[in-house]
């Protein structure tokens, strides 16, 4: 049997993403398939190092339930399916489920073998080893967990499949991208994040004006965001983003555990926040317990400095 | 038009679970409520009630009969009537819910035109229903719905997206998921709660509907995740970069 990984197109080239879910996927120990959606896409797509075929789709991104309908049409070669936990493979991965009478997993942490998996329960205060019967597997990956794929290397013939009739009951009309401070949250290195405790969004701003001149992201509690401080895309925890950076600078986060199942497995994880009892400090390798405007202002004061002598 | 709302009844948000020495999670004695997506996506049906677009609010759940005083919430928020479909001893997992509230959809003589899920359950964290249930109805769909509107015969619905928005046009009747913010959920009265008490909660049986319940998922081992060695606090940001090393906190500065 085989696996095969919905691709990802970004700025270009192959998704991030994608490559560490090609990386999770082959650690089941069956040759790995790649869905793609164009013949540049396809063409990337057969140069990344274990890809075994290289399925090329219409010349479009389908609507989730046309891609549920494509992969309802190929499921049957395959023991899994899988895509990164986003919002494509999240909303076609158990539609199609269904539609083969299959099961779906989401936000997979670990392949233990070709057919147990390890996920997060309860915003991962626990966390469970599943075995699966199903013939097709449907799931979705943590790509925090894995490490990429190398995107050369690779040598996958392109096979070309039979177009399907969109599902056209659903329309894209409008998609908005929020403005961004900063990197991208799911694969930046240093993560910044800021709570309720910034009091504004003025003072979430400036903390974006630090993520830019640190280099990093820039995310927030969803008690931020609630409070209109950040847009949504930036909210990391349980029902938000999902990052594992090398760094994660928490401003003013008390740290619920819906927050920090969205980032405790950061490599370093630095508190900042005037509460010395605040639950962040539980997790945190690092802990200032003071102002944190004083310490924004001394690091931004640190990223100037670095940058003005590079 | 009417609306149903599947809902679960989920350890509380604010209560931290733990593994029993049976290796699972003991549920025993512990809070439950109604499951915080679903209870958005409630509101966020009574509000288009109240509007005039729907004409009632359906609350359903599968389980088992103590699972009734979620649906008794949702009862005293505003749903209109409820209905149990008692699992008895299975556990279906996800697939085994939708085909479940699919084969009620079926069979049940209300012809709905729109369901509102919660955009996940706090316990297994899947999300899968709204999308399997869309599937098997072949109706369209929108998940992590932050904003609905009627529009015509069928939904504009702004979803959160992986770096902002998105808006769908759905024809039709659709399948919805929630997001938090979709809508806030109204404080739950007294005389509501009195009220809640005569309003019509069916029980059916699962077997009833002849679906196959049976999960293809097994968990073989449950954990506490490990546990992070404790931390140390410094004085200052100064101790911090000392302690970090400022090369690695501003290695992509510049980059």
């Amino acid at each position: 049997m085989r696996s095969l990984v919905v691709g990802e197109w970004e700025d270009g080239a192959i998704a991030d993403a994608t490559l560490r879910v090609i990386r999770a996927a082959s650690e089941r120990g069956v040759p790995v398939d790649v869905l793609t959606f164009s013949s540049a896409m396809a063409k990337a797509a057969a140069c990344i190092n274990g890809v075994g075929r290289v399925l090329l789709a219409s010349d479009d991104v389908p609507n989730p339930e046309t891609l549920a309908a494509l992969l309802q049409h190929i499921a049957s070669d395959y023991s899994m399916i899988s895509s990164s936990h986003r919002s494509a493979g999240r909303a076609a991965l158990p539609r199609a489920a269904a539609l083969t009478g299959n099961a779906f997993l989401a936000d997979i942490t670990r392949v233990v073998t070709a057919q147990r998996f390890v996920r997060g329960l309860y915003a991962g205060s626990v966390v469970a080893t599943i075995e699966s019967t199903s013939a097709t597997l449907f799931a979705t990956i943590r790509t925090s967990s894995f490490t990429p794929a190398c995107a050369t290397g690779g040598e996958a013939s392109i096979v070309a499949i039979d177009a399907i009739t969109p599902f056209t009951a659903t329309v894209l009309m409008d998609r908005q991208a929020a403005a961004q401070d900063g990197r991208d949250l799911s694969s930046a290195r240093v993560v910044v994040a800021g709570g309720r405790g910034l009091a504004s969004k003025e003072n979430m701003d400036t903390l974006g004006v630090l993520a830019r001149n640190m280099g990093a992201a820039l995310g927030a509690s969803r008690a931020a965001v609630d409070a209109g401080y950040a847009p949504n895309a930036a909210q990391v925890g349980q029902t938000g983003k999902t990052v594992a950076p090398d760094i994660y600078l928490a401003f003013g986060i008390s740290g619920a555990i819906q927050h920090l199942a969205g980032m405790k497995d950061s490599q370093i994880i630095v508190a900042v926040n005037k509460d010395p009892d605040a639950p962040i400090f539980s997790v945190a390798d690092y802990g200032i317990v003071g102002d944190l405007f004083d310490v924004m202002g001394e690091l931004d004061a640190h990223a100037r400095a670095t940058g003005d002598a590079l | 038009m009417k609306i149903l709302v599947p809902v679960k009844r989920v350890v509380d948000a604010n209560v931290r679970v733990r593994i029993g020495s049976a290796g699972s999670v003991d549920t025993a004695g512990l809070k439950m409520s109604l499951n915080p997506f679903d209870e958005c996506a409630v509101e966020q049906a009574l509000r288009l009630r109240e509007a005039g677009v729907a004409s009632s609010v359906t609350v359903l759940t599968c389980g088992l009969p103590v699972c009734q005083d979620v649906l008794r919430t949702a009862l005293a928020m505003g749903a209109d009537n409820a209905v149990l479909i008692d699992t008895a001893n299975a556990t279906p997992d996800s697939l085994g819910i939708a085909r479940l509230l699919h084969a009620f959809m079926t069979a049940d003589a209300d012809a709905y035109g729109l369901v509102l899920c919660g955009k996940q359950a706090i316990d297994d964290d899947i999300g899968g229903v709204a999308a399997m249930l869309a599937g098997l109805l072949s109706w369209p769909q929108a998940l992590n719905a932050s904003a609905i509107e009627a529009a015509g015969l069928g939904w504009l619905v702004t979803c959160g997206d992986d770096a902002g928005t998105a808006t769908w046009r759905l024809a039709g009747p659709a399948v919805l998921s929630a997001d938090l913010r979709l809508a806030e959920p109204r404080r739950v009265t007294l005389p509501s709660i009195v009220k809640a008490k005569q309003k019509p909660l069916r029980t059916l049986d699962a077997a009833t509907f002849n679906v196959a319940l049976g999960t293809q998922m097994r968990i073989v081992e449950m954990a506490e995740p490990a546990v992070r060695q404790p931390g140390i606090k410094v004085a200052d940001t100064a101790a911090l970069l000392d302690a970090i090393g400022s090369k690695r906190l501003f290695q992509n500065v510049g980059a």
